[in-house]
């Protein structure tokens, strides 16, 4: 699934940010994430109040030497993927 | 030297009491008494050294778990230590007070659990009248914020009922359903002859869960596992020997895997007297037949 860009992603029911031994995971039914990096840049910011748009632009710009459009589809493949996991709902 | 693989998953079987008698359940033939079970003060402790050792999860199970009176100070207990918390259930004894007690308390997934998506198959596998109670549960839960997996339990006499099973999940607030072949030890193991169910029904199974993954996707997530009677290969045990998960059965003995004390010759230590660092770490049964990694 592609996100739309104006859609407000947020962790689903069941899903959110753990940590162990300082290594940040994602908890989900049955499964955690390790997070690192970009990953753990795009979840923490799926807060219900962001929306898809905006967390590529704030990407865009943590990773300034990146080729923007790059970043872009980066993002939006992390975010489809953790859809299809149901680790994500879009409002 | 190779270094030992955090454990990932802390199954825990709070007991082995349970409303319902499957014919598949899983649990070992000599089940544990009343008394033998963890007290509320061990299962905390066990929580805490858990999650120093590396654990994310807890899995709650039984037996019903819910048939613990101290099932919310429990899950406050594990979620306090830093765990995510998985209740596996059938879904009884429990009202909405309750279920609203353990969210309270940090419950993260709720597990339910499906002999059948027809009340008759149901009672005859479980012989206890359940289904209406699991649907109420299911209603309950819709106006929750909770993480809710279905778990049907497949075998001969359901793998049929495939289409209804989805649309019992399909009218539900789940993002997962796990088709889960019977487990065939414990009760399983004994009752193999009337469960095991033929390479058709299989077949037809998986051409069908399949499809189901395919149509589904995005909105809920679906598991199965092809049964090791029918794979090509058997699966390694608990996704590898003292590997992921360490299991605490009722009376506090720690298990690389559920069917693992029918294994001669393998002792076992209790997490009442030996820390779980050690158990996990040099205790011959999780150090027998862990693979080099």
């Amino acid at each position: 699934m592609k996100p739309s860009l104006d859609s407000k992603p947020r962790l689903a029911p069941g899903c959110r940010l753990g940590e162990n031994n300082s290594q940040r995971v994602l908890l989900m039914p049955e499964r955690a994430l390790r997070l690192n990096g970009p990953s753990l840049e795009i979840v923490s910011r799926c807060d219900g109040t962001r929306t898809v748009a905006q967390i590529v632009g704030e990407l865009q710009k943590l990773y300034a030497k990146a080729e923007p459009a790059r970043v872009e589809q980066d993002v939006l493949g992390y975010l489809g993927l953790l859809n299809d996991q149901r680790a994500l709902d879009f409002q | 030297m190779s270094t030992i693989p955090h454990p990932l998953a802390l199954v825990c079987e709070l007991t082995h009491r349970c409303p319902l008698h499957c014919v598949y359940c899983s649990n070992p033939r000599d089940l544990a008494a009343r008394n033998s079970e963890l007290n509320t003060e061990t299962w905390t402790s066990v929580f805490r050294q858990a999650a120093e050792i590396g654990v994310l999860q807890a899995d709650f199970t039984g037996g019903e778990p819910l048939a613990r009176t101290d099932i919310v100070e429990l899950v406050r207990a594990a979620r306090s230590a830093g765990l995510y918390v998985s209740l596996i259930t059938s879904g009884l004894p429990l009202d909405e007070a309750k279920l609203d007690a353990l969210i309270v308390a940090g419950l993260d997934h709720f597990q339910l659990s499906f002999q059948s998506s027809t009340e008759k198959i149901a009672e005859e596998i479980s012989r206890t009248k359940t289904h209406s109670q699991k649907l109420r549960v299911l209603e309950w839960l819709k106006s929750r914020r909770l993480g809710v997996t279905l778990n049907f339990v497949l075998h001969r006499h359901n793998l049929h009922q495939m289409d209804a099973m989805l649309a019992i999940a399909e009218s539900s607030s789940a993002s997962r359903i796990e088709f889960a072949n019977v487990q065939y030890y414990g009760w399983g193991f004994a009752n193999r002859d009337l469960l095991l169910p033929t390479r058709q029904q299989l077949d037809d199974f998986m051409a069908k869960v399949k499809s189901a993954e395919e149509r589904l996707r995005g909105k809920i997530r679906v598991e199965y596992v092809v049964s090791d009677y029918y794979a090509k290969y058997p699966k390694p045990c608990m996704g590898g020997w003292g590997r992921k998960v360490m299991l605490i059965a009722p009376n506090g003995e720690a298990l690389p895997c559920h069917a693992a004390k029918v294994i001669p010759g393998l002792r076992f230590e209790t997490a009442k007297k030996k820390p779980l660092r050690e158990i996990w770490a040099q205790r011959a049964a999780f150090k027998s037949f862990r693979a080099n990694p």
